[in-house]
This record gives C-alpha cells, structure tokens and sequence, in this order.
C-alpha cells in the first residue's frame, strides 16, 4: 500500500514538473522574453563581475554575457543579471532560474557528469595557491606543514586543499569562513598563516591590504581551476551560442579583430576567415539561427578577448594580472578556437 | 570597616577608600585606562585621521577611516540601482515612516488613530504603488532595481504589517476550541518555525520555477516578501498567543455572558490587553524579523548589507571592509535602537494609563 502510495506521489511530481527541454526550446524562451538571464556573482569577484558606483556591472564574466546578448538577441543591453552566491549557483541554473552561469566555476568532472551542466570552455586558466605574509619567510608549500589555513566554505580549493595536503604528508588546520572578507581578515589578524584560493582571485584581493607589498603569493599551484561559463545540458542549440560566441571573441582576437575596427574589416577585409568570422561570405550565423553579422554585434560589445581581459584583470585594469596561460595559443598560452568553416 | 554615611566625594575619602579596598581601586584604574585608550583610538581613527573627500583609496589617510569611499557610494546605498531622475518617490517612502512614528508619538495628538492604521495598512500599499510605478505618468521600476536602504525597509516593514494581521488570526486559531482549525494551525506554526529562513528563500526561488509554466514568473521581491512573511507570522502568533493566554478566561466568559460575541470580544476586550502584554515581544520579533532581511541576498537582491559587500569589490576602494561594515552596523544600531526606544516609550505609556485606571476605580469603590 505504502509502496503504491510513494510511486503514486512521484508519477505525480513527474507529470507536474515541465517536460525536459527540447532542443532550441531555452533559445526560443530567451527570444520570446527578449532577454538573457545571466548569473554573476554578488558582485564581488574582482575583475570577473562587480559593480561601480552607478549599479553598473563590469568585468570578464560581465563582458562576455553581454557578448552572449548581442550575438543572440543583437544587444549587448538586453541581459539581466542576477546576482547569485556561490552555493545557490549551480540551483539556480539547474531549475532554469537563470540561462547561463558565468561565475568564476571551475570545470569539473561532476559538474559536467552527474549534475548534468555544459561547459563553455575556459575563459580563464587559473589555479590554487597561497599567500602568506612576507615576515613569515616561507616560499613554498612544503614549508606550510602545521600551518593553520584560510579557505572559503563550500569551494573546490576547500577541497583540493585538503587532498593536495593528504597526499604530500603533511598537517594543516582549515580555518573556514564564508566570505574572502573574512579570509583576509583572518590573514592579516595572524589567524591564520596562510589564505589559499585562486591565484587571481589572491592577486585582486592583496590590492585591498594597507601594504600589499607585505605578502607573497607562492609560484606553485596545486589545482586545475578552468574557470568556464555553464549552461543546462538540455539544449544543445543554445550551447552551441554561448560556445560560438565565445570562440567568435577568441578567434578575434587572433585575426586582430577589436571593437575599434570590426564594422571596418566586416566590409573591407580581404582575409577569408575573417569574412567567414564576420558574415561577409558564408552563412555561419544562420547555421546557429542568428543573424549573419552575430560576431559583429558580439565583438563590437566589449571587444575581443584581449581586450575584455586587458581592461578587466590585466594592464588596463588595477589588478594587472599578467595574462599568463590566459594568452592566446600563439603567444605561449592555452587560449585557443576551433576554426569557423 | 563601615561603609562612609555620606555620599559627597571629598579628597580624603576617596584616599581611605583606595587604601581601603586596593585591588578594586587597580581594577577601576586599569579599566578607565582601557577605555580611555580605546575611545581615543576609535575617535582618532574614525574622525580625527579620518579621510572625507577622495577619488579612490590612494587618496585616503591610511592611519584613519576611508569615509570617501561611503560617501561616494551613499546615494547606492541608500537606493540601491533605483534610476536618478526618479529617487524622490523613494525618499518620500524612506522618510514617512519616521514622520509618521513622530506624528503618533506626539503628546496630545488627536488623529493619532488614523496615523497609526494610516501607517498600517496604507503605507506599505502606498510605498509598493509609488516605488514600481507604472500609473499616472510614473514610470514603472521594476522592483530588481530597488536595493540598500530602501529595499531593507521596504521587505522589513512589508513582512511586518503583513504578517501582523496574519499572526492575530493564527494565534485565536491555535486556541480555538475547533479540533481541525487548531491542528491545522498548529501544523503551519511549526512547519514555519521548523525551517531556517535561508531554506525557505531558497526554496522559493529554486524550486517554485520549477513547478511553474515556463516563461512564467513571479517577481524576486515578491518571493522573498512572501517567505518572510509566512516565517515571522509563525513567530510572531506564538507571541501573541502568550498574551492571549495571560488574559483571564473570567473577562471572556463575562464578555460572552453580555452577548458580545466572539469577534467583539476580542477585538475590545482580550486583543487589546494581549498586545499590550507582550508588546517588548513583539518588537524583539520585529527587530530580529528586521536583521532577517539580508537574507534576501539569497534571491537576488541588494539590501543594504550586501550592496556594501558588493561595494566593497570594487577596484578602486578595494579593502575597506572596517568602513564598510561599521557603516552597516551603525545604520542597523540605529534603526534598532529607534525600534526600542518607541517601545519602551509605549510601554511607559501604558503603565502610566493603567496606574491612572487604578486609581479611577480604587476611588468609586
């Protein structure tokens, strides 16, 4: 009877839940609603997604929703965004609160599996390190053996922290907080010896300390961090937007295409792949149901990628964050787009 | 050794006390010097060094407090994203409730009535229709954009009035004589009071899509108004049936004996003798209903606590998280602090209401 009753309740559950998507449907529902629902974070990751004194928001992630936007809707304004703390993230993307995550998410392999989300592809290589105070003269992570550590609730470096330790026999306290406020807080009080994240998110946070030139973030990394921008698994047209949308500002960037001069080179340049890439010859848009001029709209936003990362993280920001692994192919990083054809 | 008779403080009796009891004479000493100490860091660092006007956090004294970066963002912290052109419609909604509280506190004001059900009812309705606008030429704000102060009072005040009325009826349910009614009530009460708030928000914002038509959606603030109201109507009917149940059955059976009927009894006799009762109750709930408010955060709104968070991300002032959130707790102290003070001066109000009825009847008899 019991049995009948719970198979009763979720045949129930089922026929109330919406059906799963089918494909192109969360394209379509963005179009009818003429928006993009982009999820960012409370707007403190510095470089990746805050906000200036007017509400306005600003950073990589940021720059490339907008991107989205105008690849797909054909304005870069026509995006909400939708401030979401960590833990609630992947909830909300998962019950289709928002379309796209783009909030400092590193690619894992249970993201990707059990949870059921597609990943865009990195738009930022980063990893796990340390900083620590410079009066503490130690320089390496063998060094941290015994120490108490910083790390924020719920994150992976919380976890590659603990197995990176395990396996190299050595000790360590967590001392865990919720916020990088926090962690800092801690940091510079002594409560502990040293705060493990991201080496990014370290170099934009030691900006915030009276005497930044008082701490050392250590060279060794102890983790893949493959930051990516995430969608729902369910709909494969629209995962092909964002990933075009994101390769479309890459290969910009390789065909020397900026914000400056990409309506110019869309009329003028004699380069194949560029015509290709900008809609001049071919139909590339309408194969992924936009408009034939998408990378056009998408490019002239923010720029191509390049100039997104110069002016959010790196010389044109206050982080100037070198670019590192987050260079292109060409110059000895690991950013790289397949070809359009 | 007799304690001195009189109490004027003369040289050498301060002298013969000291001597008298020395380790306290040492504590005293070395406590004044504590707080000596601390106050005059804490006015040095928060006014004297303090730093008024600058462009970014270079431009501030670094031994003393970086107000620039508060006052360079106050107009976000108090509207939160509401467009410029069209802030007076939220200060007018910032600044009616203290008027109002002025108004219904003043001495031998006649319409203190209207004023206290004017503020009541009308005024979270009010606010709600000026701030989203949309009729009479007032263009529509759609309610993402209403942040920091504004919003925190807003879903404040909002969850009060609205779970007040609903808190009434809950607790005359929960000690009503029919069994369903009372087992009903007594099920959503716990239910309520069982849940963490954050599970409640998020529930409502990641699960409800869920069972919703696609496409279709209810706005953030909605939702959080309406978990923080059914969760606070929880806490506050289990107040209010305390001042119920300190009411004596005799008043109501009388009541009832004079055919005043259910709804009159109440509404004269045991509600308003109730609420007067567990009105310090009532207001801790309010206040701790109040500081609830950040949750809000969870779908998706700025209130006060996390546009300043947020604030504190920003490049150019990056690491004044003390400014930040002395800021915050100061603007919270206050607004807490007011909420006491109303409540105690009510309170002596009353005592002094009831102490003249005493003497009233102790003079017919």
């Amino acid at each position: 009877m019991k049995k009948h009753l719970i198979s009763a309740l979720i045949a129930a559950s089922l026929a109330a839940a919406p059906a799963l998507a089918a494909e192109g449907e969360r394209v379509r529902a963005i179009k009818a609603r003429g928006e993009l629902v982009c999820g960012t974070s409370t707007g403190t990751a510095i470089g990746l997604s805050t906000l200036d004194e007017t509400g306005k928001w600003s950073g990589l992630e940021v720059d490339y929703c907008r991107a989205l936007a105008a690849a797909l809707l054909g304005d870069a304004a026509k995006v909400k965004f939708v401030p979401l703390e960590f833990k609630n993230a992947f909830a909300a993307l998962q019950s289709g609160s928002v379309d796209i995550l783009a909030r400092g998410a590193s690619w894992t392999f249970t993201r990707d599996t059990e949870m059921k989300f597609a990943f865009i592809g990195p738009y930022m290589y980063d990893g796990q390190s340390f900083m620590v105070k410079k009066s503490r003269n130690v320089s390496k992570i063998a060094d941290l053996g015994g120490a108490s550590i910083c790390v924020s609730a719920g994150t992976t470096s919380e976890l590659n922290l603990s197995d990176y330790f395990r396996v190299n026999n050595l000790d360590f306290t967590p001392i865990v907080a919720n916020s990088r406020e926090q962690n800092l807080a801690n940091l510079e009080a002594d409560r502990c010896d040293a705060y493990t994240n991201e080496r990014g998110g370290l170099a934009a946070s030691r900006l915030g300390f009276a005497d930044p030139d008082a701490y050392v973030i250590f060279d060794e990394i102890i983790s893949k961090e493959p930051l990516s921008a995430t969608v729902k698994q369910d709909d494969p047209v629209f995962h092909d937007i964002a990933a075009w949308t994101y390769y479309a500002l890459v290969n910009a960037e390789e065909l020397g295409i900026t914000s400056a001069n990409v309506t110019e080179l869309a009329n003028s340049s004699p380069n194949p792949e560029v015509q290709r890439l900008l809609g001049k010859t071919g139909d590339f848009g309408t194969k992924l149901g936009l408009a034939n001029d998408w990378a056009v709209k998408a490019i002239a936003t923010g720029g191509n990628y390049g100039e997104i990362f110069e002016r959010n993280l790196g010389s044109g920001s206050r982080v100037k964050l070198s670019r590192g692994l987050n260079n292109l192919w060409t110059k000895g990083g690991l950013i790289y787009a397949p070809p359009v054809r | 050794m007799h304690a001195p008779s009189s109490s004027r403080l003369t040289p050498s009796r301060v002298l013969a006390a000291a001597r008298a009891y020395p380790f306290s004479t040492l504590l005293t000493i070395g406590l004044l010097y504590v707080a000596l100490w601390l106050s005059w860091h804490i006015v040095d660092w928060a006014f004297i060094a303090a730093t008024w006007q600058a462009e970014d956090r270079a431009g501030c004294n670094p031994d003393g407090a970086c107000w620039a970066f508060i006052l360079n963002r106050l107009p976000q912290f108090t509207f939160g994203f509401y467009p410029e052109a069209e802030r007076w419609r939220a200060c007018i909604v910032l600044l009616a409730p203290p008027a109002l509280l002025l108004l219904a506190m003043a001495p031998d004001f006649k319409g203190r009535r209207w004023v206290i059900a004017g503020g009541f009812i009308a005024y979270p309705l009010a606010s709600l229709a000026l701030l989203s606008g949309g009729w009479l030429g007032l263009t529509h704000v759609p309610s993402d954009q209403w942040g920091g102060l504004l919003l925190t009072m807003i879903v404040g005040i909002g969850a009060f009035v609205l779970s007040f009325p609903l808190a009434i009826l809950l607790a005359l349910a929960r000690l009503s004589k029919l069994p369903a009614l009372r087992w009903l009530t007594i099920g959503f009460i716990d239910f309520w009071r069982g849940m963490p708030l954050v599970a409640v928000l998020f529930m409502s914002v990641i699960m409800l899509p869920l069972f919703l038509p696609p496409g279709y959606e209810i706005s953030r603030l909605g939702l959080a108004l309406t978990g923080l109201t059914l969760y606070s109507s929880a806490y506050l009917a289990e107040v209010i049936r305390g001042g119920l149940q300190s009411v004596g059955r005799g008043q109501t059976e009388a009541a009832l004996a004079l055919s005043f009927g259910f709804w009159r009894t109440q509404t004269y006799i045991v509600m308003p003798q109730a609420l007067r009762a567990v009105l310090p109750g009532i207001v801790n709930s309010v206040i701790a209903l109040f500081k609830d408010t950040t949750y809000v955060m969870i779908v998706g709104l700025f209130d006060l606590l996390n546009i300043v968070t947020a604030a504190l991300s920003d490049a150019r002032w990056l690491g004044l998280a003390t400014e930040g959130y002395v800021f915050v707790g100061v603007i919270y102290w206050l607004l807490c602090f007011a909420l006491s003070h109303v409540s105690s001066r009510l309170e002596a109000q009353q005592s002094r209401v009831i102490r003249q009825d005493r003497v009233l009847t102790g003079s017919t008899q």
